[in-house]
């Protein structure tokens, strides 16, 4: 290990002060405008995606935007398979992680990444391993709002 | 006119996502499953189907919409069958989603390697 001078440290450490200094806050408005753009696009493209369905296979809203999520969960998982949407992510970070595209995005990488453990306790163990926080905490909360709902109002 | 209410909020959860993720000590997973359960305590007074009818999609591509169809569809069932309806629909709205990802997610992991 080589030991630093007693200058050079100190330069060392300013430079670093002035590094924490000016680049979170920027980074910080950087990524929150991109995941604010790009989420708005993810919903843009959800929007249209439902008018052309409904258009298309004339059927109602409601099943169309069950279409148009299918839809976005098979692109997400695909471009997950072939690599290129972890760079996405890493560019946009919430912008695709809190649309359904992350929860799609968390299982195929995980599913791709546990594979090679084998098909039971690598692929089947661990294919929910992100996504089943959020399916466990949206049924217990589910299930409790619900509770709730049922004896306050009556249903 | 619906296009930009998708937009704008659609984004706007994503930006909040964001400011908390950045900014505290929180990561992607404890976010989305926050999200989800305020998905679900919005529409469990019927506000999340109101926000709905005003931006569209945009309301029902965000992890929000998980929490929201969770709880919609067990008070669909419950209003029919009682307090077990909350059981038996809890998943009647997001099958459909959980399924494909479920099938997708299984067939890209046996034919994709991972590239790192």
């Amino acid at each position: 290990m080589k030991i630093l001078g007693m200058g050079e440290f100190m330069e060392k450490k300013k430079y670093q002060e002035i590094v924490s200094q000016h680049k979170p806050t920027e980074t910080r408005a950087q990524n929150a405008f991109i995941a604010f753009v790009t989420g708005g696009i993810v919903g843009v493209i959800g929007q249209l995606l439902t008018e052309f369905y409904v258009s298309f296979f004339d059927i109602a809203t409601k099943d169309a935007t069950t279409f148009m999520l299918v839809t976005l969960i098979f692109l997400a998982s695909l471009f997950t398979a072939l690599g290129f949407f972890d760079k996405w992510v890493t560019f946009c970070k919430c912008g695709l992680i809190i649309p359904i595209t992350g929860f799609a995005h968390s299982m195929t990488s995980a599913g791709i990444e546990y594979r090679k453990e084998g098909p039971i306790f690598g692929l089947g163990s661990n294919i929910f391993k992100l996504a089943g926080s959020v399916i466990l905490y949206g049924v217990v909360s589910a299930w409790f709002f619900g509770l709730l709902r049922l004896i306050i109002m009556g249903g | 006119m619906i296009y930009i209410n998708s937009f704008l909020f659609a984004g706007a959860i994503c930006l909040l996502g964001q400011l908390i993720l950045d900014n505290t000590k929180l990561t992607a997973g404890h976010i989305t499953s926050i999200f989800v359960v305020v998905g679900a305590f919005l529409d469990t007074f019927s506000i999340y189907d109101q926000i709905i009818n005003y931006v569209g999609a945009g309301a029902l591509v965000p992890i929000t919409s998980f929490g929201h169809s969770l709880i919609h569809g067990a008070l669909d069932k419950a209003s029919d069958m009682g307090i077990m309806g909350l059981l038996m629909g809890m998943f009647d709205l997001t099958a459909s989603g959980i399924t494909a990802a479920i099938v997708f997610t299984f067939f890209f992991s046996l034919f994709f390697r991972p590239k790192n």
